[in-house]
């Protein structure tokens, strides 16, 4: 499916760090639409391993900030005919999403949600919890009785997608136009001269470039540290699970911020899960016994009757968390040194327009419109981004 | 369930405590706007030995705790102004 290449060449006119969907995104878009084709992907592990393989695949538009909306609607849009563009499944199933409140200010949020999204027409509505068991007759809408479901903010453009296909249909397409893709390859110091990146230190030697963009999730903080740049980026686990696979019966994806879920059914039948993330910062991927404890308790609530119901495999990422849910993406103060980070635990649903934002942005040293509102920048100006209630659990 | 030794109630499970960040100095209030930025908002994001503040929901005590982040693994733990206690992961 890709090339693999013997050496690395002395110059690249780009080089980016990270082969998850992001990064190869950014290449394809770089060789497609810009023109620029010399360009090495450069990766410490294999294509797609990190948190493009690691997320819970749910793609939606219903955020609360202006700018967030309009973002990832983009990004909902660039979806639609990505298959087509790649040539290869997505596996993208548009189900339906909601987001469950079991509180009036839950309620209130929703409300607040749906009518931003409604204004910059993005199909999201406020609705009852009979249309929730209309879609879900499985529920209990009481949630064992001490959580009931008052409402829901209902997002029908709400899908999931086969994650490592999208990593493979970015790579493919870009390794297709002339893009390398080095795997195995770890970034071990960026060389910054006068305020300018110079080139790069990999562990298969050194490779000059004078543009690099960093989209390496987690990783984001080690690679700021090589060039002297501090940010607002903290690291902690987010963790995930599935079931052994089982006959279809759940069509939406449901979220719930109170009881701390999100789940989805996979076109293999397995009840793909998610939570809030870990509550310290830890810098690997280990995973917990405590976390499925916490999930499988919450999901009874809703579900009672998976208690027989077997747990397949868990799993953890590195989540490049921001102090506003927003990321951080564009220039920095060090020239040719672009980041594409702060994706904290909702980066999937992203990569498309972050190829398409950070493209444009590499090849024409400026920041995408769309990108202007998630600047490294906006913290030393007080002015944040806040989109932590349609953010923090509702992936 | 991971354990965490408190200084004062003795080892106990990490989910009666709350996480309270690393320990990093308040700059003098005279600092320039973009120092005052660099302390609320920047981090250390880099994995290493932190030492951090941890709280015990249960007794109310705030002490610190040094910590290595990648294996998550405590070394020692202390109440503010007093020498450390060994402690050590479980």
């Amino acid at each position: 499916m890709f090339r693999q290449h013997d050496r690395l060449k002395d110059s690249y006119d780009v080089v980016i760090i990270g082969a998850g969907g992001h990064g190869l995104a950014s290449a394809y878009y770089l060789a497609r639409d810009h023109g620029i084709r010399n360009i090495a992907v450069l990766e410490r592990g294999y294509i797609g391993g990190g948190n493009t393989g690691r997320n819970t695949t749910i793609i939606r538009s219903n955020y609360l900030t202006p700018e967030g909306v309009a973002f990832y609607d983009e990004s909902v849009r660039l979806w639609q005919d990505l298959a087509v563009d790649f040539d290869l499944n997505l596996f993208y199933a548009n189900r339906g999403h909601f987001t469950l409140a079991h509180t009036d200010s839950a309620v209130r949020t929703m409300r607040w949600r749906a009518e931003v999204n409604k204004h910059l027409g993005v199909n999201s509505e406020l609705v009852g919890p009979e249309a929730v068991k209309e879609a879900c007759p499985q529920i209990d809408l009481s949630c064992g009785g001490h959580a009931p479901i008052l409402g829901a903010l209902y997002h029908a453009p709400g899908a999931i997608a086969r994650h490592d296909a999208v990593a493979w249909g970015y790579g493919r397409g870009a390794d297709q136009r002339g893009v390398e893709i080095h795997q195995k390859t770890e970034v071990t110091g960026i060389d910054v001269q006068g305020g300018r990146v110079r080139g790069v230190h990999t562990s298969r030697g050194y490779i000059s470039t004078p543009k690099v963009l960093s989209a390496v999730a987690g990783f984001t903080p080690r690679v700021t540290h090589m060039v002297g740049l501090r940010t607002p980026i903290y690291v902690h686990p987010l963790q995930a699970m599935v079931t052994e696979p089982m006959k279809a019966w759940l069509d939406p994806i449901l979220v719930s911020g109170s009881l701390h879920i999100y789940v989805s059914q996979s076109a293999r039948g397995e009840l793909v899960m998610g939570a809030s993330l870990d509550p310290y910062e830890v810098q690997s991927t280990r995973s917990t016994l405590d976390f499925v404890e916490g999930l499988s308790a919450h999901m009874l609530d809703m579900f009672p009757f998976l208690s027989h119901a077997r747990v397949n495999r868990q799993w953890a990422g590195m989540a490049d968390m921001t102090p506003d849910f927003a990321p951080i993406m564009g220039k920095t103060p060090v020239e040719g040194f672009y980041i594409d980070s702060g994706w904290g635990t909702w980066g999937f649903k992203a990569t498309p327009v972050c190829g398409k934002t950070m493209s444009h942005t590499v090849a024409n040293d400026e920041d995408h419109p769309l990108i202007r509102g998630f600047g490294l920048s906006r913290f030393e100006r007080y002015e944040l981004t806040g989109e932590k209630g349609a953010a923090s659990v509702g992936h | 369930m991971k354990i965490m030794p408190c200084p004062v109630n003795g080892p106990r499970p990490v989910s009666e405590f709350v996480y309270g960040g690393e320990v990093r100095p308040m700059p003098e209030p005279s600092c320039t706007d973009a120092e005052w930025a660099d302390y609320v908002f920047n981090r250390s994001g880099i994995p290493g030995v932190k030492i951090e503040w941890w709280y015990h929901i249960a007794s109310g005590t705030w002490f610190l705790a040094e910590r290595d982040v990648v294996a998550d693994r405590v070394l020692r733990t202390w109440l503010p102004g007093e020498d450390a206690v060994q402690g050590g992961a479980r």
